[in-house]
């Protein structure tokens, strides 16, 4: 199946500012600036990014946390921006999503079963209560956590195990395609290990496909096979994860690559240059014109702030959004 | 794979707890804190003290035939001694006795007006804090009127506009009770929406009623019970308010309020007939500001948990 | 000994009294930071880094937390005997402290400039040779110390309030804030974390470079390891409540010896890809029951039956690098 499950076509998100006793609109943050990628069956893909990118707005704008301001997302054939009662049906089967603070993410007043019932209860998945504790229980084994836990309160459970919790309470509807923002984020990284591979092994024996977003880059490497990079509510790259990281052609995405800090002599000697200036990163409710990045990009010329540059596969499956790049590098014909 | 069995093997063996045991932790922990606390325990106390104290009073009191129509004006105005506590009233009944079963008024007061208004006031304040919009807007801007007038000058017009009996006074301050827990609500659930747990749920497909009763109120749960608490003293000031002027419990029914307003007259001479009714008032009043105190702290460290 | 260094923790075991018993979250530890010496303590959640850095702060609240045994000197000095009237000379002036959001670490209803002028005025009143310094001068200072950590427009940042300002430029006050009083020790709690990548680098770098020139000494805690790589010289790592190993940073990332650094380093994604390790079996332990002997033990691929019972002493395997392992104890353990 050659077929992407998802499809992303332009995906626009913006959120109004309103003040005043009548809440007037005076202004809108560009959350999401027309977003376009997909995602093939069994496939891990990574988006990246710093604060004010909108990469989580994007995940939660594709579990419909947050309706889109424009643009279509098509899901296994279907166009699922319409929002039908049966195509709502039918996505929060499929899609599902795992949060980034364990800490939050769960009802500190509800106990695990509580919490992992709901989506048995929702979508009618088991025929009694019974039967539901028996599906919960092999829920938890699932992911490593005995079945015990489940008359416990997340107050009970270290952030690993809670971020365990969420997993299985994704995986309760046996969807096909989840989003995880930032799942191992707020984890020490010998926790982060455990559930990355956890992860991993759910995702091969179950053949589902990921939608990653972090800003940890170096955890992006290891495990998403195609990233995107996204800045001030546009992707700026995508590329197969290991040609991103060896040969990153879009300023931003060096810049962003030189300043992970790292902890070896070999990493920081694969890191490319960076090609910024400094400076801060502007805020989404008033980005720069043109392309996003040019007051920071030590290559911007006129007509980066006047023009936005198109995104262009440069090298096949390699696509990047940058004059100077599609200038020297000529488009790849399909 | 060995690592794996290792952890599944090791976590298995630490928890061979089930749902009782939990619970019986959990109950435990509670209590600890609970007790920790002076004055949640002397609050306690003393309201427990009183409940039983109203709910048995015709079994503890020395003379239950005086709380209704009684009259013994030899016995009239007699100081405290050991045969009356408390002395006895302008007609000769035992104040003691009258006091007790006062409390049994002031508790039924304080139960029927809350549960009116607490349960009205939570389900228009998760309303509006849920679905905001308009909803928000109209509940909310209604709420901002009636609290706007003052409980004792509400229930004073509308008592006297008909006949003053106990029920009109409860009815009259039920229904501007609602709005302090209808805003109450209504923050907490703004605040409690904006929470990836509710976010969860959206994403799992959960119906709105399911989100709000599930999610959303068991996290109001903690203020909703100490502001109830803490409001049984006013209710029952507000009661005994308006019984003093004389339009709440009609004689020969005997009411805290109506005992003091009789009583007033004949200060400072018999000032028993006021000075224990009064106190008892404070009593129950500072039993109940306690216990909310103490309540509020053990509850607040819950959610964080120990 | 002596004035050597400027922060010596000598066998320090912090204990808390709660619901189940008592806690004992640090079991003895010992670390020590010289003069000009940037040192990082790196340790996961639990591990009682920050348990340790409010003891060296003054800040622990003394019931719950008791204090059995262990001293710790700053500049010579007992900070666990002084009185809290000697502990508020000490704060902010001679040891000063960068906290880890940003965000949070300011107060929102008042401008940068009041806060800073606090900071100032604190530290002044306390040393009598400063007097009444006008508010002339005060602003001078803020304005000088804002302009060491390269913010454009000092002025106007000084009227600022902080939500007006991006999470670098606080960051960036804070630290200007930290050093105005010249400190002799800086401790940085997670520095970075709560920041974006490429504001994060240029905040460590400034950092780093500022404690140079002044030559104060600095504690980095976190558990993020290349932030400890990046701006440390030495680091001391901690687990449950005791140093596992210590070592010059580069010594010990290159090649670490201790089992659980073995795990943590194996664990961290590398930037130019590949596998990472499966993290380290089990949970953090129980400081009310804690393991005996060695506190790392049940999750430990190496364990001997000499590390259930008694506590591995720290091993000296060059000069520098210790080690608190069987594996490398000459006398009483058994080598394999």
């Amino acid at each position: 199946m050659n077929n992407p499950l998802l499809t992303v076509e332009n995906l626009v998100k913006y959120f109004p500012i309103r003040v005043g006793f009548f809440q007037r609109r005076i202004g809108k943050v560009r959350a999401v600036d027309g977003v376009s990628f997909d995602i093939k069956n069994c496939e891990i893909f990574g988006l990246i990014g710093e604060s004010g990118s909108g990469k989580s707005t994007v995940g939660k704008t594709l579990v419909r946390i947050y309706k889109p301001t424009g643009g279509a997302v098509w899901f296994k054939g279907r166009d699922v921006t319409k929002s039908t009662k049966e195509n709502l049906r039918f996505f929060k089967k499929e899609v599902q999503m795992v949060f980034q603070d364990p800490k939050s993410s769960l009802n500190p007043r509800r106990s695990i079963k509580s919490t992992l019932e709901d989506p048995l209860i929702v979508h009618r998945i088991a025929q009694n209560g019974r039967d539901r504790e028996r599906i919960i229980g092999n829920l938890l084994q699932m992911v490593e956590l005995s079945p015990n836990y489940m008359y416990k309160y997340p107050s009970a459970l270290s952030g690993g195990q809670r971020q365990r919790v969420a997993i299985a309470r994704a995986l309760a509807v046996k969807p096909s395609f989840i989003v995880l923002d930032e799942p191992t984020s707020a984890l020490d990284v010998s926790v982060q290990a455990k559930i990355i591979h956890l992860l991993q092994g759910l995702q091969r024996e179950f053949h589902l496909s990921y939608l990653f977003i972090s800003h940890d880059l170096s955890l992006v490497r290891t495990i998403a096979r195609r990233t995107a990079v996204m800045y001030l509510g546009r992707i700026y790259e995508i590329a197969p994860t290991e040609k991103l990281f060896t040969s990153p052609l879009h300023p931003y995405t060096r810049t962003l690559i030189s300043a992970v800090p790292v902890i070896s002599k070999e990493e920081q000697e694969a890191k490319p240059m960076k090609q910024s200036r400094g400076g801060e990163i502007p805020s989404p409710v008033n980005p720069p014109n043109g392309c996003a990045f040019h007051p920071r990009c030590s290559l911007a010329d006129k007509i980066c702030s006047q023009q936005l540059p198109e995104i262009v596969e440069v090298i096949r499956g390699h696509f990047v959004r940058c004059h100077h790049v599609s200038f020297n590098m000529p488009s790849v014909k399909q | 794979m060995k690592n794996k069995q290792k952890v599944l093997s090791s976590v298995n063996s630490e928890f061979t707890t089930t749902q009782w045991m939990v619970l019986k932790d959990k109950i435990g922990r509670a209590w600890y804190r609970f007790r920790r606390n002076s004055i949640s325990i002397t609050g306690g106390s003393m309201v427990l003290l009183v409940i039983l104290l109203a709910i048995l009073a015709p079994y503890v009191t020395p003379y239950p035939q005086h709380a209704g129509a009684f009259t013994d004006f030899l016995n009239a105005f007699q100081t405290p001694s050991k045969s009356h506590w408390f002395g006895t009233d302008e007609i000769g009944r035992d104040l003691f006795t009258r006091v007790i079963f006062g409390y049994r008024i002031s508790l039924m007061l304080a139960v029927i007006v809350l549960g009116i208004s607490v349960p009205l006031g939570v389900i228009l304040g998760l309303t509006a804090g849920y679905f905001g919009g308009r909803i928000e807007t109209i509940i909310m801007r209604t709420t901002d009127v009636f609290l706007a007038l003052p409980p004792l000058v509400m229930a004073l017009a509308i008592c006297a506009a008909f006949t003053p009996t106990i029920e009109r006074a409860m009815l009259a301050i039920a229904s501007i009770w609602w709005t302090w827990h209808c805003r109450l609500v209504h923050g907490i659930t703004r605040s409690i929406k904006t929470e990836e747990f509710v976010q969860a749920s959206w994403v799992i497909g959960d119906s709105h009623f399911r989100i709000i009763f599930k999610d959303i109120l068991p996290n109001c749960m903690s203020a909703i019970i100490v502001k109830t608490t803490l409001d049984v003293g006013f209710v029952i000031l507000i009661g005994a308010g308006l019984s003093f002027l004389g339009l709440g419990t009609q004689p020969p029914k005997s009411d805290l309020g109506t005992m003091i307003s009789y009583g007033a007259q004949y200060l400072p001479t018999k000032w028993w007939t006021t000075v224990f009714p009064s106190f008892a008032i404070l009593f129950l009043i500072l039993g109940f500001n306690l216990l909310g105190d103490g309540l509020r702290d053990m509850l607040d460290v819950e959610t964080e948990g120990i | 000994m002596g004035n050597k260094y400027i922060l010596e923790i000598r066998d320090l075991h912090v204990h808390f009294r709660v619901y189940e018993g008592i806690s004992r979250v640090i079991d003895g530890i010992s670390l020590y930071i010289a003069k000009g010496e940037r040192v990082g303590l790196a340790g996961e959640t639990g591990c009682g880094k920050t348990v340790t850095m409010k003891t060296v702060m003054g800040m622990l609240k003394i019931p719950p937390a008791i204090i059995p045994c262990g001293e710790v000197y700053l500049n010579g000095r007992d900070i666990l005997k002084m009185s809290p009237k000697e502990l508020l000379q000490i704060k902010g002036t001679e040891i000063s402290v960068i906290f880890q959001d940003p965000m949070n670490a300011l107060n929102p209803v008042f401008t940068v400039g009041e806060q800073f002028y606090d900071v100032i005025r604190f530290a002044q009143q306390r040393f009598s040779n400063g007097g009444n310094l006008f508010r002339e001068r005060i602003r001078n200072k803020m304005i000088a110390a804002l302009k060491e950590v390269i913010l454009p427009d000092p002025e106007r940042i000084a009227n600022s309030y902080p939500l007006e300002l991006s999470g670098g430029m606080r960051q960036r006050v804070l630290i200007a804030m930290a050093l105005v009083n010249n400190p002799k020790l800086l401790i940085a709690d997670e520095p970075g974390t709560a920041l974006d990548v490429t504001i994060q680098a240029q905040i460590l770098n400034l950092m780093t470079k500022l404690v140079e020139v002044k030559g104060i000494s600095i504690l980095i805690i976190t558990h993020n390891l290349g932030v400890i790589k990046e701006t440390t010289e030495r680091v001391y790592i901690m687990y449950g409540g005791k140093v596992m190993e210590t070592a010059p940073t580069n010594v010990l990332f290159r090649n670490p010896k201790h089992p659980y650094s073995q795990g943590l380093l194996s664990s961290v994604p590398r930037l130019t890809g590949g596998e990472i390790a499966e993290g380290i079996p089990g949970t953090v332990p129980d400081y009310i029951t804690a393991p005996s002997g060695c506190r790392f033990h049940p999750r430990c691929n190496y364990a001997m039956p000499i590390c259930a019972q008694k506590e591995p002493p720290l091993t000296m395997l060059e000069s520098d690098h210790y080690v608190a392992c069987y594996l490398y104890a000459k006398q009483g353990g058994q080598n394999e």
